[in-house]
């Protein structure tokens, strides 16, 4: 008996109540808000839980939100129930003074380098993480480049004429 | 259960004699039992038929380089049939793909390994300049950081421009003087790379 | 100790173990893939993997362009079966602006990305002989490859880095050498495809080998984050294409294929196995699109006027057309706010795309799901006592492809 979006929503609100807010549904898939402090436990519920059953971990990502203060840095997790075949979205957000999320890389073998992918572009640190350092970039580089206010291209190469390129 | 296994029934006899051609032999003066030319000749038409490719595949050129070297396209024909992966042994240095800039001091390492005389050939819009990819991490063209001899243009580029790429390193192989490499110009090259 | 024994310097033996350093330019590893292994003879004890030596930054770029310039991106990822991934993104995209296609398009759509699995299947598969040592089935299967290529190229015009498609259907209908072509293509190929297994499946050597060899639980495999072929061989019977249809998959007859193990034999089995199905889809596909009767036999694409180009003599001749045109070109027409998360299923897993819009030109944030970035993560854990030489075989048998995992 697949859970519908409503029902999950229900079960949220009954356990976690305050904590997990801004419930939409786009497309079909349910998304969601959840504090900062929760996400790990929220997590381990949604995996647990046998009616919920979000064993797999389909995608972990980090976004920038320059304009929202407060909660500049969001880490989104993408969930899906294999049996009933439900995907979710949840949503955490931090801010960026202060980028400080539970790591879900014991519960998912698969978050640890998403996670670490996360801190190469964003920065967020994932407290317990057992290997957080940059996998993709340089160990050198000492900014995180996916955030909005870095620009895309190389800042010291000499060899292509900005105004060339329409970005003078 | 039986395996099942195919055989060639109607084996067509490999008519050899007429497939195989000569290169034409350098300029000289002939005569009965000599044959006199310049030694830098005779250096460059060995060198340019059996040139060892050193492939150095990073991403999608190399799959168009591995289609390249495969059955159909068949980069053997040119001589580079012994592929060889350590740089210790190679000739001619094929750089096909992004070069990031994590990358980069390993593909310099790699051509600090090869020994004189040596090629490079950039394959591909990414190892020439850096392609599409304009940014923080990609390096803008190998040739920041070691020569380059020739570059094949294309994202990726066919398998035939690859072939032709190559060709053009064999014409530069086979005009190259046996002196070339102590020269002082090609010194000064080395030392603008920071070569020594 | 008596005088007899060699008395070797302090220190000398202590460490037991070797390291080895097997990358980023080794031959072995397929792609720039660096990994510092602890060796105990010729057994792996732990492994370090570096990845990002081809970190292009994907997804930055992505925030600067608009949609239809993301399309060649989503080409280099998995580069031995792009249409899959343009496909992916085209669809992600038509899921944002609510476009239904025609089922002549989908049908298309189908042929092309089936061909892109065989493609991506065909090369993890051979590359697997080579390193087991049978050099002969790459050389030869290459051959049949070139087949798909040279359909790709009546398509599209390209062969490798496709750019096929376009949001709401094809840039032009497929003409009927490409259906010539593809008719030759079916005619051939399982041929080859049985020589291949021949050569293989019940060779002793090549079954040692890999019967056994990084071998996963179904367990451990769902909790890397496993997807397609990898996890399939490992028996769990996962496919996007069956959970979540796309691009009408549902009217498609096809088996799941699903292994026991998930050992490297299995993993070669089921690529195999899907190669056999992918043909089947292919076949029904293309009846389904010569089914199709006069002018509905011609649809090509989705009436999509904000994305799709016009046609060329409309741009000459018409005035809107060549505002369209421009707007297009240009990258001015303004998307719709909303946040999709689309998958496909690749030639090796599950891609996702996941686009947030914020009603601007380009995309705010958008991030793939690149299946070999999460699962190479298990590849200790698969390694772990196998000796070094099973280590490459078990690399190549997950399909890993640099520049998917690198971004």
């Amino acid at each position: 008996m697949a859970i519908t979006n409503e029902q999950i929503e229900q079960k949220l609100t009954e356990k976690f109540g305050e904590t997990v807010s801004h419930f939409e549904d786009t497309f079909g898939m349910l998304c969601f808000e959840v504090q900062k402090e929760q996400n790990l436990k929220l997590l381990q519920f949604l995996h647990d839980e046998p009616e919920l059953g979000f064993t797999f971990l389909t995608d972990l990502c980090g976004v920038n939100y320059p304009d929202d203060k407060g909660r500049e840095l969001a880490v989104v997790y993408h969930l899906h129930n294999l049996v009933s075949n439900i995907r979710i979205r949840v949503k955490v957000f931090t801010a960026i003074d202060e980028p400080n999320i539970y790591t879900a890389s014991k519960l998912f073998a698969a978050a640890d380098w998403m996670e670490r992918e996360t801190f190469d572009f964003y920065g967020v640190h994932f407290i317990g993480h057992p290997n957080l350092k940059r996998i993709l970039n340089v160990d050198e580089m000492d900014y995180f480049p996916l955030r909005k206010e870095y620009p895309l291209e190389d800042q010291l190469r000499i060899d292509k004429d900005d105004q060339m390129f329409g970005r003078g | 259960m039986s395996r099942p296994v195919r055989y060639n029934i109607h084996p067509i006899e490999a008519n050899t004699a007429d497939s195989i051609t000569y290169v034409d032999p350098p300029k000289g003066y002939e005569g009965d039992g000599f044959f006199t030319t310049k030694l830098s000749e005779v250096v460059g038409l060995a060198r340019k038929n059996s040139l060892w490719p050193m492939p150095y595949a990073t991403s999608c050129c190399g799959i168009e380089f591995m289609a390249t070297a495969a059955s159909h396209y068949d980069l053997g024909r040119f001589g580079a049939e012994r592929m060889s992966h350590t740089p210790r042994q190679c000739d001619l240095l094929m750089v096909m793909g992004t070069i990031a800039k994590k990358m980069g001091p390993v593909l310099r390492q790699v051509y600090l390994q090869m020994a004189e005389p040596r090629w490079v050939i950039a394959v591909g819009a990414c190892a020439s300049s850096g392609g599409i990819f304009d940014t923080y991490s990609v390096l803008q063209g190998i040739d920041q950081i070691i020569p380059v001899d020739v570059y094949v243009p294309g994202c990726p580029p066919r398998p035939e421009a690859i072939l032709d790429g190559f060709m053009k390193i064999q014409d530069l192989v086979g005009q190259e003087s046996v002196r070339r490499r102590n020269s002082e110009q090609y010194k000064a090259l080395l030392n603008g790379y920071g070569i020594q | 100790m008596t005088d007899h024994h060699i008395i070797l310097p302090e220190g000398s033996i202590e460490k037991q173990t070797t390291t080895l350093n097997l990358g980023p330019t080794h031959p072995a590893t397929h792609g720039v893939f660096q990994n510092i292994m602890e060796l105990d003879g010729e057994r792996v004890v732990s492994t370090e993997q570096t990845v990002g030596y081809i970190h292009r930054a994907f997804e930055k770029i992505a925030e600067r362009r608009p949609l239809y310039q993301i399309t060649p991106l989503t080409d280099r990822l998995n580069y031995c079966s792009s249409p899959i991934n343009n496909m992916g993104w085209h669809l992600t995209c038509e899921k944002l602006l609510g476009v239904e296609t025609p089922k002549r398009v989908d049908y298309l759509r189908i042929i092309i990305m089936e061909l892109a699995r065989i493609s991506d299947h065909l090369i993890c598969n051979s590359i697997v002989g080579v390193d087991a040592g049978a050099f002969t089935g790459f050389l030869y299967v290459m051959q049949y490859r070139e087949l798909i290529y040279e359909i790709y190229e009546e398509v599209c015009g390209s062969r490798l880095t496709t750019n096929i498609g376009r949001i709401g259907g094809f840039e032009r209908n497929f003409s009927n050498t490409a259906f010539t072509k593809l008719e030759k293509f079916l005619k051939e190929y399982p041929v080859a495809l049985g020589e291949l297994e021949s050569l293989l499946t019940r060779n002793r050597i090549f079954m040692e080998r890999t019967i056994g060899g990084g071998a996963i639980s179904a367990e451990r495999a769902l909790n890397y984050g496993f997807t397609g072929p990898n996890l399939r061989a490992a028996g769990v019977d996962y496919d996007v294409r069956v959970h979540s249809p796309y691009s009408s998959y549902e009217d498609m007859e096809f088996d799941i294929p699903v292994g026991k193990t998930g050992d490297n034999y299995d993993r070669f089995l089921v690529r195999n196995q899907e190669m056999w199905q992918s043909m089947r889809i292919i076949k029904q596909a293309y009846e389904k699109v010569q089914s199709f009767k006069g002018a509905d036999a011609e649809v090509y694409h989705a009436d999509v006027p904000e994305y799709y180009l016009p046609k060329k003599e409309d741009v000459y001749t018409k005035m809107e057309a060549l505002i369209w045109h421009f707007k297009i070109i240009m990258g001015e027409v303004d998307m719709p706010k909303g946040e999709v998360y689309k998958s496909v299923e690749g030639g090796n897993g599950e891609l996702g795309f996941y686009l947030i819009s914020d009603g601007g030109r380009a995309p705010f944030r958008l991030h793939f799901r690149r299946p070999c970035f999460i699962y190479y993560q298990a590849y200790p854990e698969l390694i772990k006592g196998a000796m070094l030489s099973d280590a490459i075989l078990t690399m190549s048998s997950l399909n890993l492809i640099a520049g998917e995992l690198d971004a």
